[in-house]
């Protein structure tokens, strides 16, 4: 990747591989889902909190309204694409090996799907009927 | 990783407690951090006492006396003593400021070092020798942001023309001393200051981005997008709270940032 040489002017390491000419979007869809987060978490704890203490079969009612499962699936996917765009933030911030760092940073966009399609197919077979 | 822990060899140990000077009836205890490149030893704290009463009030006073009355080898910078040069930026009682402008009793320590005040170079940058740090990398990123006027237009005969509005955005922006305080109060450009360009720098790349007389505002904005570059800063904000001149650098990138989603959304 970069040369270590110290012969390297400080202008020519500090410009390195010139700019990425990306990191907006990752900005602007971290904020975008957090706005979206901030309706679908109240939105799924009162799903939730309705349901408290009640048995399986009125959960997976409620779930198969349609507009509840919609909700619930828009609550994983804004949740999932969020946790996402942040963990990679954190490993970017403080992972400097650069072969782990890629590996970690894989590692997260795996786990994120993983969860997120766990939960999807969660509510789906919920919703349409166990 | 992140370092959490200082190498080996950077690891500061108890330096030499200079005598007391004699017949001084109010003293403060300075603890200052040494290091001479020549050595080979580890990093010490000095220990000296100042004669306040025949010593200015502020920090830098206090170094110049030290380094005049007791010790002639501490080294650090200093230029104009009046806080426009920006040479004299250190940590005093873990705070970054210049030493010309900060007052000896506004860094006495608290708790176990009530009324001593510690003195430090900037964090975690390279130093050179005692209170000098090395701020070669943080000159490069002021350049790398090309702080001067890039026009296409052939320049007029007299002078471009900036309307009175548009000079006053420039406030709280052009103020900035270049003294390094904000970029080494930012734990982001602690972890990753060899691609973020810090504090400083952006603030002085916003300084450019909306000056009306500029052309090249696209150009300038296509440099900084990066996920390093500009996108490290994660509004700490310990810039503000730094800067000794009182200006808000993350406020300037927060600006930055807002340009940068203007022209995509």
């Amino acid at each position: 990747m970069q040369s270590n040489s110290s012969m390297r002017t400080p202008l020519g390491r500090v410009r390195g591989l010139g700019s990425a000419k990306s990191g907006t979007g990752h900005f602007w869809l971290q904020r975008v889902t957090a706005v979206a987060n901030v309706v679908l978490t109240v939105i799924f704890l009162g799903i939730v909190i309705s349901l408290f203490g009640k048995p399986y079969p009125a959960a997976m009612a409620t779930l198969s309204h349609p507009l509840v499962a919609i909700l619930m699936l828009l609550f994983v996917v804004s949740g999932v694409v969020h946790m996402r765009l942040g963990m990679q933030v954190v490993i970017e911030d403080y992972i400097h090996g650069e072969g782990f760092k890629i590996a970690a940073v894989m590692a997260n966009t795996f786990f994120a799907i993983a969860i997120g399609a766990a939960c999807v197919f969660a509510v789906l077979k919920l919703s349409f009927g166990g | 990783m992140a370092e959490f822990n200082l190498p080996q060899n950077s690891r500061l140990t108890e330096g030499k407690a200079w005598p007391k000077p004699a017949g001084a009836a109010k003293l403060t205890e300075f603890k200052v951090y040494r290091w001479n490149p020549d050595t080979g030893e580890n990093p010490r704290t000095d220990t000296y006492f100042v004669d306040r009463e025949d010593c200015g009030p502020m920090v830098l006073d206090a170094l110049i006396w030290i380094k005049s009355k007791i010790d002639p080898t501490l080294t650090f910078r200093r230029s104009c003593r009046e806080g426009i040069c920006g040479s004299c930026a250190m940590n005093m009682d873990g705070k970054n400021g210049l030493a010309c402008t900060t007052g000896i009793d506004e860094c006495a320590g608290h708790g176990k070092s009530a009324g001593k005040v510690a003195i430090y170079p900037l964090p975690h940058m390279p130093v050179i020798k005692d209170l000098v740090p090395d701020l070669t990398r943080f000159y490069a990123q002021h350049a790398s942001i090309e702080p001067w006027l890039k026009t296409t237009t052939p320049a007029p005969e007299k002078e471009w023309k900036q309307a009175k509005d548009d000079r006053e955005k420039l406030d709280g922006l052009y103020e900035c001393i270049l003294c390094a305080c904000c970029s080494t109060s930012c734990p982001s450009y602690w972890w990753n200051g060899d691609r973020y360009l810090g504090p400083a720098a952006l603030l002085q790349a916003y300084r450019w981005l909306i000056d009306s007389r500029d052309e090249s505002t696209g150009e300038r904005l296509d440099n900084l997008e990066d996920p390093f570059r500009l996108y490290r800063c994660h509004t700490i904000m310990n810039c503000a709270n730094a800067c000794p001149k009182g200006l808000n650098p993350a406020k300037a990138i927060a600006e930055v940032k807002r340009m940068m989603v203007a022209r995509q959304v």
